[in-house]
């Protein structure tokens, strides 16, 4: 298996179904002759012109309505926003017109779309350019959600998320571009709506999905350094939420700790905290613990922003909490 | 003011027969709302029903598409909706246009390329240009026709839209129906510009003013502007004035107008107009004329009898139509 980065993992996607489909096109701002934002785009302009890498004006309600509706006659956009604070400008769009075309039009039309780009905090950017927005999105009907954490998963997520007869959002992050991860030569697809368990373990379940996943990671393996077997069932989608994975998995255990980078209001955090109280009651020895975000705007100092955020320590702490230890 | 002599009779007759479809269809319509058959937000398009006839007359709906606001029962109409699906809708059974879901909103044909019937103002302009840029990124040969109100044009995706349409050249005709009142609010009043054909031009688009009171002028217009779409390669918008003699929806009186207001353009009445010039060119006999009405309200009727005969969805039916 080859070793890549995570940007790479979402090029050679893009890439292999836009060679496999040609209703496939990639719009956006600076996706085509700036080679991405990120980078993640480099070089398909090159490879598919600028037909099907196509630049945009800063537009972000404009160009993702225009790609809803090219969804609807029929093609398969990848609509890249520059960030999701950027998609907050499009949110009508998408809340309004991608989730509701099909049911309001009684099943008549479908919205084969997805939208993807960086969420969530990355470093020096304050309040406005770094947020995880995915509880937005995940609250919506219609839509379907997929955040992956490592570069296999967001290959073999992103080339089903594009082959989806729906609208798809695609949570990436910019501090996940450069991570490398062991993704195969040959074609494979990941199916929306499974969760992987990322660790087995018996003494207590850990669940996260996209960025802080490695940092649950890291904390398993402290945890196991004191002889804790932590469990760790990565989400990877949001909507549809694998119910059962993740029950399956704290039965087991009967302790749980949600770690996720958003906000707790209101979140996928504390919506699954619900699922499984209400679901795993009998089976728990112990309240489950959410790490979240703190419940504020994102401080540019770099001390106070990562302290706003999860860390490994809030986590095995809150492990410890749960364990009674 | 455009001649009647040089079309066909059967042309003008279906023109005809479209507009007054249309106008006792939504009569029909207000009269069960009057009742309570039909709930929530209900728009009617009487004395507008020019625009969408006569644009949707110069179309080929198999390689064109329609795409309007939430005032729509006109265009699904003149796209060829079955009035039985559309009064059902209406009446949110399981046999309306959209199963119910939808309602006087969101009416949608896809098989005649109509895609609704859409209810946040403004927000269905960009899905119109992307639905032309398939067009041609396929390579097709079709149009998109985008109505809206002149209360959206302000909305700021028509300007992104309009910019995006320009620099790629989409084949979509922008179509502004101006009645003169976004809800309760007169254009002038919110308005920077009043001739709204300024707002294409500025974008590079070509743009000009239409009389959406008489049919003919409008089916000429919309048929210039396709063939400039195809030959110059350029979206285009027209600003069609027209009138609407009902309020905003059926819960506004329409205090914010004047009685003698409303009066002069029922005399400019599109089906009026039309009859007239149809009877003076000895094409329309009284005769012809009070049966075409009377298929119309027929039709109606018949709508209505369909619509309260028909099913409620199931309850389960709130769980389908979400994904594909």
């Amino acid at each position: 298996m080859a070793l890549i980065t995570f940007r790479e993992a979402i090029r050679q996607a893009i890439d292999e179904e836009m060679a496999r489909d040609e209703n496939v096109f990639l719009i956006g701002e600076e996706v085509a002759e700036y080679d991405g934002a990120y980078k993640v785009s480099q070089g398909l302009l090159d490879k598919y012109g600028p037909q099907r890498v196509v630049d945009t004006p800063i537009a972000e309600a404009g160009f993702t309505g225009i790609g809803i509706g090219a969804a609807m006659a029929g093609l398969r956009p990848i609509v890249e926003w520059m960030t999701f604070n950027f998609s907050l400008l499009a949110f009508d769009q998408v809340v309004n017109n991608a989730a509701k075309m099909r049911h309001m039009s009684g099943g008549q039309v479908s919205v084969p779309i997805v939208f993807r780009g960086p969420n969530g905090p990355a470093e020096y950017l304050s309040s406005q350019h770094s947020q995880a927005l995915q509880s937005l999105y995940a609250h919506v009907p219609g839509l379907i959600v997929v955040a992956p954490g490592t570069p296999y998963d967001a290959k073999g997520l992103l080339k089903s998320s594009i082959r989806n007869d729906n609208p798809v959002i695609f949570l990436e992050a910019e501090l996940m571009y450069g991570w490398k991860g062991e993704v195969p030569e040959e074609e494979y697809l990941i199916p929306i709506g499974k969760a992987d368990i990322k660790r087995e373990g018996k003494d207590i379940t850990l669940i996260s999905y996209s960025k802080p996943l490695r940092m649950v990671e890291q904390a398993a393996e402290q945890l196991a350094g004191e002889g804790i077997e932590a469990e760790i069932v990565d989400l990877r989608t949001l909507r549809p939420l694998d119910e059962e994975a993740v029950y399956e998995s704290v039965k087991k255990t009967n302790r749980c700790v949600i770690v996720d980078e958003t906000w707790p209001f209101a979140s996928v955090a504390s919506h699954l905290g619900w699922l499984i109280s209400r679901n795993c009651f009998d089976y728990l020895d112990a309240p489950v613990e959410l790490v979240t975000s703190e419940d504020v705007p994102m401080p540019y100092n770099h001390t106070l922003e990562l302290e706003v955020q999860p860390t490994v320590k809030k986590i095995t702490d809150a492990a410890k909490r749960v364990l009674y230890l | 003011m455009s001649t009647v002599n040089k079309y066909e009779k059967t042309f003008l007759m279906k023109l005809l027969e479209q507009m007054l479809l249309i106008r006792r269809f939504e009569e029909k319509a207000a009269q069960m709302y009057g009742l309570r058959k039909i709930g929530g937000f209900c728009h009617l398009y009487i004395g507008q029903e020019a625009v969408a006839v006569g644009s949707i007359a110069a179309l080929d709906l198999k390689k064109d598409y329609v795409l309007t606001a939430y005032r729509d029962h006109g265009h699904a109409l003149a796209c060829g909706m079955d009035p039985n699906g559309a009064m059902a809708e209406l009446y949110g059974k399981v046999t309306g246009c959209s199963k119910g879901k939808g309602g006087s909103m969101h009416f949608f044909d896809e098989e005649n390329h109509m895609y609704g019937g859409n209810g946040i103002v403004g927000a269905h302009i960009p899905i119109a240009a992307g639905m032309a840029f398939k067009i041609k990124y396929k390579q097709e040969d079709g149009v998109v026709l985008c109505y809206f109100g002149d209360g959206a044009i302000h909305q700021g995706v028509f300007h992104e839209t309009l910019n995006m349409a320009k620099i790629w050249n989409l084949p979509v005709i922008f179509i502004c129906e101006n009645n003169f009142y976004g809800m309760g609010t007169n254009y002038k009043r919110v308005s920077s510009v009043h001739d709204y054909s300024i707002m294409g031009t500025s974008y590079g688009i070509p743009a000009w003013q239409v009389n959406g009171m008489d049919v003919l002028e409008v089916y000429e217009e919309t048929q210039k502007a396709i063939k400039m779409v195809k030959e110059e390669k350029t979206p285009v918008l027209l600003e069609i004035q027209t009138y609407r003699y009902r309020g905003h929806s059926m819960s506004d009186p329409a205090k914010y107008r004047t009685k003698e207001e409303v009066e002069e353009y029922r005399n400019q009445d599109p089906i009026i107009i039309l009859e007239n010039k149809m009877t003076e060119a000895g094409l329309l006999t009284k005769e012809e004329y009070t049966e075409i009405d009377k298929r119309c309200k027929n039709i109606a009727n018949e709508s209505v009898r369909f619509a309260e005969e028909s099913e409620e969805p199931p309850l389960e039916a709130m769980y389908e139509d979400i994904y594909a």
